[in-house]
Parts: structure tokens; sequence; C-alpha cells
């Protein structure tokens, strides 16, 4: 049995572990069509639900009339927050410490907002009905320009907190306030910036925009009222915490409760939180006794769930002559919507914001955030970045390019001259962040030549001089940018959401013909877990990646864990996978060694075997193993190959890299075409090469519709402007330009596989390349800083300020 | 995003479907593409209780030369525009103009009689149909009537059609040969409407344009027949002068709204450069 002729080589290919560029087993369903969605879900005598939604972003409601709704044939009930006050759900709480109405409790907040429920028998019905629902408003004056949010005569948006003056992060000053973070050392960070050569201050605004996945928010409930059992499939990033919330606040008792996560049509942070179609949805059913579906559509997904950014950054950064950056100062003033309900760590109200040191070696540095209620949506998640880090990297790395300005030195260099060195890791930022590794220079300096960056800045003012002479309406933009991201949220003594750890786990099931089962507390919505889990673990126990199953979302089968968002994946749940692995695999060397005879510690694992040492011929595959495991294990050994890992990160990672874009901007129409756009990532150990490659693009494509066109703004009367796919910006393959990938590797040190997350990187340090680009455009005619979105208008308006439109 | 209820007709005859707009009045629609009904009907902003549907008419299909004119039945898919040898040989900026509009899928679906007929000033067609001095022939209880592209348009989705007419077809006086012609769109992504949009045909004569004619898309609440702007090429050599001022007689008409492609007179100013562009290909395409 022992005819083994594979080299060792051959036996790694096979196996299709860590580094192979395997093929997506998830796609073979996606491309034929038959990924089973949450929409796909049909049960019997299953109900649908619509929402009433106001028109208004702020008035009081002084009367609801189901009665013509109640009248549509078909129409079973119609819900309102008086209905939803008995069982005490007319208000959640949300994962940000505040509390959102479910149904608007005698007023609305902002347009779009949840009035009533209407459940009937097809989305027909329900949707006729809504129409029908008659609401009395009391139009109030509106707050949309969170500067104004804290004047001494802003309007009252949130009359249920009047009085209340300790908010769920500290004391509030304002009826509008929420709370004020405070981070690093103000005085010394003052000092710093007093004392400065050179100091550069800028209004940096990260306009809000939205997550906009493909498949929009929905849910299915189903109560079953014999039983007690209900069973909530739906939309979720993070199935058991939906589990645990859904027991909180509807008193089932958490083991009544199965959440399931089918197929997810992308999440970008959109579908993190709670929505109030959730607990409509459960209620509906609890008290119909039938499954009831919502499921909401584009415009309802833009309006009202879970916008990101809208964050205004005023920064001071100061320098010495020579370009040694001194200090770092900002302030955030961070409109959060009527509600609350960002989802962060508990202890971070804005996120990992302090992060905003970015890759450099800044000495001291300080930030506040205020945040502020307006009638807007809520939301203010992570939109495929980790907590607001995106929001810090687009910072700190335009607040470099307005520094470099200032001192007439090119960007590059004067980053090159800030970056932490490869040495000073692990490096303790200013603000207190313990970065595991990095080699900033390396990677800078890869990107930097092979883009040819001076022969780009010599075809840059050659360009100029073209324009000058009026020989070109084009200008040439080079967009440099650099960041660290903080990623693999997080250790358990710094990182929670309502209290819950933010471990991650697996538990792997090793059959007995050597294939296997792995479950995580991860859900995958388009990153590819069943594909790259499934390779640390064939490179972990020697098991062939094609017979590892790998499977998530079930909240009744997979172990705990706190799911998907903030690239948190790889670097807590691929680490618990690994540690998994490895409990079975020390368990698999104990069989083998008994199997062969031989001391424990005379066996080693070699790919996919326990060879005897010094005896190479003398060996136990995998699969002979976990046979073994089943009939002989040695006397005193439970028999079985099972193993469960509950991974509580030591420190967060952080991935980086160099990103270059190259624009030439039409001057008479503001139309940007980009020429070309190189990224390096380093996300550590590689697992996947071809997923990182289509994370990288995905991210990066997100990343163009950001910093080129994407905007979520209101009127002054708190309408929202264009919240649907034809004013918000979705780029297509037109519009998306080739993208230039590459990579260099330094490990983590402290996750087993060294690995550090990337599915967010591109998104996080491409919204500055972008944006840089199209500054260093117009910067030799004074331009210092203009803000996204960088759509036609606003570039030709640059232009025109810049006195160089016709 | 779901539409209201409906009762659904498919008449196989033009006369079928004048019946059925005259039976149900304003409470009918026509359905050709459906890629603006449908649409306004998920969002609910057109309610009808009858919807005639035009795809089973075959006299409504296809396109031809008959006299001296092209003829486009109004059924006629905006990919097959893209696909016709005869338009790509005579009347090229039609093949051209409906390459911009929306995308493949769209144009499978999306007819240029739709395309026309609705009165969206977002539509591409109207403006060139105006450009290329087009009629429409529309067929109502009392027979048919031609009414020209350039007196069609009376504001932003209101029309010279009746409620009881359906436009049947586009008739368009064959383009001179050798006359040049272009259209410059802006847009901000694929299927978006233009920020602006001109059209220019013209033709050329011994270096001198013999004769113009512009239309601008999207700048205003119809599309606009730039009569002066056009006037102001005739017998010039298309030199700046000449072109600066159709480009500011072509702004000057233009009554853009300011929304998510910009503010108004930003729309204005795309609209000059179009027109500024659209010239100088024509004169290249001319000869």
């Amino acid at each position: 049995m022992n005819a083994e002729v594979a080299s060792v080589e051959e036996r790694k290919q096979n196996l299709k572990g860590m580094g192979t560029a395997r093929r997506r087993v998830e796609d073979a369903r996606f491309v034929q069509g038959k990924g089973n969605y949450v929409d796909d879900i049909k049960l019997p005598g299953m109900l649908f639900g619509d929402f009433v939604r106001s028109p208004y972003a702020h008035a009081r409601i002084k009367s609801v009339n189901k009665e013509a709704a109640l009248a549509v044939p078909g129409v079973k009930a119609v819900l309102t927050a008086d209905d939803l006050k008995p069982v005490n759900l007319a208000w959640m709480p949300t994962l940000a410490g505040d509390v959102q109405m479910v149904l608007a409790d005698g007023k609305v907040l902002f347009q779009g907002q949840e009035v009533a429920f209407v459940i009937a028998e097809d989305r027909y019905a329900a949707s006729d009905a809504a129409e029908l629902v008659e609401v009395e408003y009391e139009e109030l004056p509106v707050l949309v320009d969170p500067f104004k949010a804290m004047d001494p005569g802003a309007p009252v948006l949130r009359e249920d907190l009047e009085g209340k003056t300790e908010g769920a992060h500290g004391p509030r000053r304002h009826h509008n306030h929420i709370f004020t973070w405070e981070v690093g050392d103000k005085d010394g960070t003052e000092k710093a910036l007093a004392e400065a050569d050179v100091l550069a201050t800028e209004l940096i605004t990260y306009q809000r925009v939205h997550p906009c996945p493909l498949e929009t928010a929905g849910c299915v409930a189903s109560m079953d009222k014999v039983n007690g059992q209900l069973t909530l499939w739906g939309t979720f990033q993070a199935p058991h915490a939906v589990r645990t919330v859904a027991s909180l606040i509807s008193t089932i008792p958490e083991h009544k409760i199965r959440v399931i996560s089918p197929d997810i049509g992308g999440g970008f942070g959109n579908k993190v939180g709670v929505y109030p179609g959730y607990i409509c949805a459960v209620v509906a059913s609890i008290v119909l006794g039938v499954p009831v579906k919502w499921i909401e559509d584009r415009i309802e997904n833009l309006q009202s769930t879970a916008f990101a950014r809208d964050y205004h950054m005023t920064g001071e950064i100061s320098a010495t002559r020579d370009g040694k950056i001194t200090g770092l100062k900002c302030h955030v003033l961070a409109d959060h919507g009527g509600f609350d309900a960002c989802a962060d760590p508990t202890k971070f109200p804005a996120g990992f914001f302090n992060i905003c040191t970015g890759s450099y070696d800044i000495p001291v540095a300080h930030v506040s955030v205020d945040g502020v209620y307006t009638n807007k949506a809520p939301g203010g998640v992570a939109y495929r970045c980790s907590f607001r880090v995106t929001e810090a990297s687009y910072f700190i790395e335009r607040m470099v390019d307005v520094l470099a300005r200032k001192l007439e030195m090119d960007p590059a260099e004067l980053r090159m001259k800030n970056f932490i060195r490869k040495e000073q890791f692990p490096y303790t930022s200013a603000l207190g962040w313990e970065y595991d590794s990095g080699d900033y220079h390396t990677a800078m300096e890869k990107a930097l030549e092979t883009v040819s960056y001076k022969a780009l800045r010599e075809e840059q003012k050659a360009n100029r001089e073209a324009f000058a002479r009026g020989e070109t309406r084009s200008l040439m933009g080079v967009g440099v940018g650099f960041f660290t991201e903080i990623v693999g949220a997080g250790p358990i003594k710094n990182c929670d959401i309502l209290g819950l750890g933010m471990f991650d786990s697996c538990e792997i099931r090793v059959h007995p013909t050597g294939s296997a089962i792995a479950r995580l507390g991860t859900i995958s919505q388009g990153q590819g877990h069943a594909t790259t889990f499934a390779q640390i673990l064939a490179s972990e126990i020697g098991i062939p990646a094609d017979q590892i199953t790998v499977e998530e979302g079930d909240t009744d089968t997979a172990p705990y864990g706190l799911g998907t968002y903030g690239s948190r994946s790889t670097p807590v749940a691929g680490a618990a996978t690994a540690m998994a692995g490895r409990k079975i695999r020390a368990k698999a060397q104990m069989i083998a060694a008994y199997l062969l005879e031989v001391h424990d510690d005379d066996v080693e694992f070699e790919v996919d075997r326990f060879v005897v040492k010094g005896a190479p011929e003398r060996f136990k595959t995998m699969a002979e193993v976990a046979f073994a495991a089943y009939n002989s294990v040695p006397p005193g050994m439970e028999p079985g190959l099972e193993a469960v890992s509950y991974y509580d990160p030591p420190n967060m990672t952080y991935p980086f890299g160099a990103y270059i874009c190259v624009v030439d901007i039409d001057v008479d129409t503001g139309v940007t075409d980009i020429r070309r756009f190189y990224a390096l990532d380093d996300c550590g150990t590689r697992i996947n090469p071809m997923i990182i490659e289509g994370q990288v693009h995905g991210g990066l494509t997100e990343a163009l519709a950001i910093a080129m066109g994407q905007e979520i703004s209101y009127d002054e009367m708190g309408n929202v402007k264009g919240a649907s796919l034809m004013d918000f910006f979705l780029p297509t393959a037109v519009e998306t330009p080739v993208w230039e990938t590459d990579f260099t590797v330094t490990p983590s040190p402290h996750h087993p596989i060294g690995a550090k997350g990337v599915g967010e990187s591109p998104n996080v340090g491409g919204v500055s390349a972008f944006s840089n680009a199209v500054n260093d455009a117009f910067a030799h005619l004074g331009l210092t800083h203009t803000q996204m979105p960088h759509d036609h208008w606003r570039v030709w308006k640059t232009a025109e300020r810049l006195g160089v439109t016709a | 995003m779901i539409p209201g209820s409906f009762e659904y007709h498919r008449p196989d005859s033009v006369d079928g479907a004048v019946a059925l707009l005259n039976e149900h009045g304003d409470e009918a629609r026509l359905l050709a593409g459906g890629h603006s009904l449908i649409p306004m009907m998920k969002l609910r902003m057109a309610v009808p209780s009858h919807i005639v549907d035009l795809q089973a008419i075959e006299s409504l299909h296809g396109i031809s030369e008959e006299g001296g004119e092209i003829v486009i039945g109004a059924l006629t898919t905006q990919h097959e525009v893209l696909a016709s040898a005869l338009l790509a040989g005579k009347c090229p900026i039609l093949p051209e103009a409906a390459a911009l509009i929306a995308d493949p899928q769209v144009r499978y679906c999306g007819t240029i009689g739709g395309n026309v007929a609705n009165g969206d000033p977002g539509n591409d067609m109207p403006a060139i149909m105006q450009a290329l001095g087009a009629t429409y022939r529309a067929v109502g209880p009392n027979g048919s009537r031609d009414i020209a592209a350039r007196d069609y348009y009376e504001a932003a989705y209101f029309t010279a059609l009746e409620e009881n007419e359906v436009l049947t077809q586009i008739r368009i006086p064959t383009p001179a040969a050798g006359h040049g012609a272009a259209y410059e769109k802006q847009k901000r992504k694929i299927g978006d409407y233009a920020t602006a949009a001109a059209a220019v045909i013209l033709t050329m004569d011994g270096g001198r344009c013999s004769s113009a004619s512009i239309a601008l898309t999207n700048v205003a609440a119809t599309p606009l027949y730039a009569e002066a702007a056009a006037a102001a090429l005739v017998g010039t050599d298309l030199g700046e002068a000449a072109v600066d001022t159709a480009v500011r007689l072509a702004e000057e008409i233009t009554e853009p709204t300011s929304d998510g492609r910009g503010p108004a007179d930003f729309r204005t100013h795309v609209a000059g450069v179009m027109v500024r562009r659209a010239i100088a290909r024509a004169q290249k395409n001319a000869g």
C-alpha cells in the first residue's frame, strides 16, 4: 500500500494548498445562476412585507389611517409603532449604543424612514396597500448641514434623548451631539504645530457614499409556533451576532433561534447592522404564524440602509523645512444621520480612525471626533474597509500631498522620507496602535520603478508646458498613494460588539475516508471562503483542498463567530482554521506514530503524510490516519478526528501597499481618463494569488467609483438626490480601467500563517490615489485640494476656478 | 419598484391599437420596447390601467428606403438601427447615436419609435431627427398624418401626438450623398442620459459649408433645433469665427436643469463643447 511515487512537489500541487491560484469552487453555481439567495427562498404560505416610508426628512406624525390599505384584497395586516410597543419593539438598540425607531414613533427623522409595514399575500398587494396607508405629517425644520448641527438654535432631532447628557460614549454637550472621541497628545501636538517650520491646513471631506451591494438587504422570518422556534434567513454579514441580538430584543431563548445566511450578493458593510425590516418580518411572522419575507428594492437600499463615510476632517500637519513630519492634528465632524447606527467595535465610536498617522513615523498626533445627528439616514458603516480606515487613509494621504505642495517637494520623496522604517517594526504609533510588520520603502521603490515614476514626471512637465502654450487642452496628473490598513478585529481585550468579543472560530471534522468539512463563524459574501479556507487546511492537514467542504452561515451548525467585515475573515477565522488544523495534525501524528510503532516525536509531517524520521519509506498518509482514527487509535485516546478553535488574535494585522494612478483630464469637459493604475499590495502570506487579484480588482473598482462619482447627497429639504443607479455611480466594465497588480510579501509575525487580509486594501488605498492624481493634475496652477467626488462637473469647476477653462 | 395592476392588450394591427386607445383614453399607454414606460410604472410615476403592447404588429418593424426617404418602423429596435447596412451607408449618424444609447441589453429591446415618441428630454434620437428634418407618421381614428420632428416636442413628456394616435413610422429625407454628420454626447457612464449632446449634419461645397443643421439633447425640456447656430455656419469655411458664433448661438438657446450631471452653467458649456466637436467631426466626415 505504500507504493507512492509522487514527489514532494507533486504531492504539494495535488493538495492545492496555500499559494495556489486555485479556481473558486463557488463559481460553478454562480455562473449558472444556481446561487441560493434570500429572495430565492420560498416557503409554503409565505407572506410579503413592504414599507410605507416617510417622504419628509423631519416631520411629526399626526395620524396613521390603515383602513384603505387593510381593505386591499390579500392584505393581512398593517403594523405601526403602536403595534410594536406592546412587545417592546417600537425601538431597537443599535450596534453603536444608541436606539433606533423600528417604525416611526411620533416623528420621522429622515426621508425614507420606515413608518408602517404592510403584510400581504404577494408583493403586488403589499405594494398597492402601502400606497393607501394614509399618514398625516406636520413638517418640522430640517437639519441637513452637519456644521450647523450644534448651533444653539438647531432643531431638536432626538426628543427621546431630551435631558440626556450622557451618551454611550461620554458626555453630550448639545441636543444633536452624539459623542466626542479623543485620542493622542493634545498639548504635545499643539506645541509641535506651533513650533514647526512649515504648517499645512486643509478641510478634507469624505462625502457620504453607499456600499450598494448588487443584492439589496432582506430576510425571511419563520416562526414555528408549535416548537417556539424562529428561523431567520437573511443577508447577514454576522449571523451569530444577529441571533444573539434577536434573542436579546425578542426574548425568544437563543437556542430557539436559528439564523441562516444563504448566498450573499455582496455586503461591503451594508449587511452588518440590524434593520427595521428584519424586526418587522419577525414580528409579523410571530403575529400571523406564517413565514414573512421582506426584500428591499434598490431605492430603499440607497435611501435608508446604512450609508458610509460622511466625514468632514480638518487637518493640520507640520514639518521641518527639509520635509520631516513633526506633528499631525485632526478634527472630524462625523455626520451620523438621525440615529447612531454605526457598526464599530463598542469602544471605538469612530472606528479605528486613529490609524490616521498612516504609514509615517509621526512623533506626536491628536485626533478628536464629534459625532452629530442630522436629518439623514443612519449608517456610517465600513464600506469595504475596516472601521473608518478608508476615511483615515484618505485623510493622511491627502494631507501628505498638501504638505508636499507647501514644501514644494515631490510627494513620493516626502513619503519615502517619513515612512516608518523596516527596523522600527513592531512600531507603536503616536495614536496608540502597534503595527505588526512592514517594509514600506521596498514597496514604494518597487512601485516607483515599475511605473517609471521619473519619466512620468518628465512627461508631465512637458504636458504642462504644452498646455501653457495652448497646444493641448489635456492635463496629466500622477497620484501617489501609500496606505497602511488595520484589519482583523480583533483582540477581545479591546474589541467587542455588544459585549461579544471579536474572536472567530473554525470546527473541523475529518471523515474516515480522508475528506473533511470545516465550519466557520464567518460568512462569505463573495470573498471565496469555500476556496481559500480549504487551501489553508490543505496545507495544514495534508488533505487536498478539493476534498474539504467549507460551510458557513448556519448558526445551528457553525461555531460561534463575529462574521465577515473589516477584512477580519483571514486574520481571525483564517487563524482559527490553521489552529484547528494543527490540533487535527497533532492528534493525527499520535495515531500515525502508533500505527508505525514509533514514538510520537519520531514521525514528522510532510505535505500529506507522517514519515518516520530517517526512514522515508515508512509513512502513513493523512487518509490512512483518518481511517485509523475511526478504528485503531492508541489506547486511552478518544476515536474520531475533529477539532475546534476559537481564536482571539493577539493583535490586528496591518496590510499595506503602494498605488500609483495616472490620469488625463480634459479641462473643457471635466472628463477624466485613468490612463494607468498600478497597485502593489502586501497582505503578508498569500493564500490564493488569483483570489487576491480578483479582490484587488473589485476593491479598486469601488475606489474608482467613490473617488470619481459616488455620492449620496441631500437638498436643503433633506430630500435624497439621485438614489438610483441612474445617478449613483456603479462603474461598468467600460468606465473601469485596466488594473496592474503587484505585490511584496511581509508576513504578519503573530498570525499562524502570516496572512494579513486583502479584500479591503484596494478600497482603502485606491481612493486617495485617484484623488491625489486629480489634484496633482492642477497642482502647478496653485491647487492644493479639491473635494471628491471628481465627477465631470466638479473637475470642470476646479479648472474654471483656476482660470484654465475657455 | 412594484407596478400597479393593469390590463394587457396585444393587438396585431395598428387599427386594433388605435381602437384600444380610443376605448380607454388616457387610462391606456402604448408599450413598445418598454424601457421608458416600465421604469416609470415601477416607480408608480405612471399607473396606466391598460397596456397596449405593439410588439405583434408586423408592419411597425423594419428599415427601408422609399423614393428619397428612409422609412423606419416605430418598433425597430436600437440594435437593428445599429446593425442596419442601409443606415450605415446613407444615414450613419443614426447607428452612431444608437451605439451611445444605454447598453446592448437595452438596445435589443428599446425601440426607435419609443425613443422619439415619448418626449423624454434625455432621449438621444429626437434631436437627431430634428437635425435630419425627419417627420413622424401618426395614425389615429381619422387616418394618418405627418408631424415634423421639429414641431413634435412641446414640453417634457408632452408632444403633438394625440392620446388616440400611434406613431408608426419615422420618415427621413435621405441625406445628401457626401454629407458629414456627427453626434457628440457627454455622459457620466454607460446607460446615462447626456450631460449634453449635439447632432451636426452638414454638406461642404468647394471648401464652404453649403448646408447645416444642429440640434441639442438634454439641455432643455425638449430637444432643441439650433437653427440660428446652423445658419451661422452656412456659407463659411467653418473657420474659428464661424464656429465660435455657432457655439455661442447654440449655448444661448439652452435651458438645462441643474442635476446630478452638473449645474446648469456647466451643462450649457458642455453643450457648446459638444457642438464644436460635432462640427469638426462632421466636417471631417463630409465629402
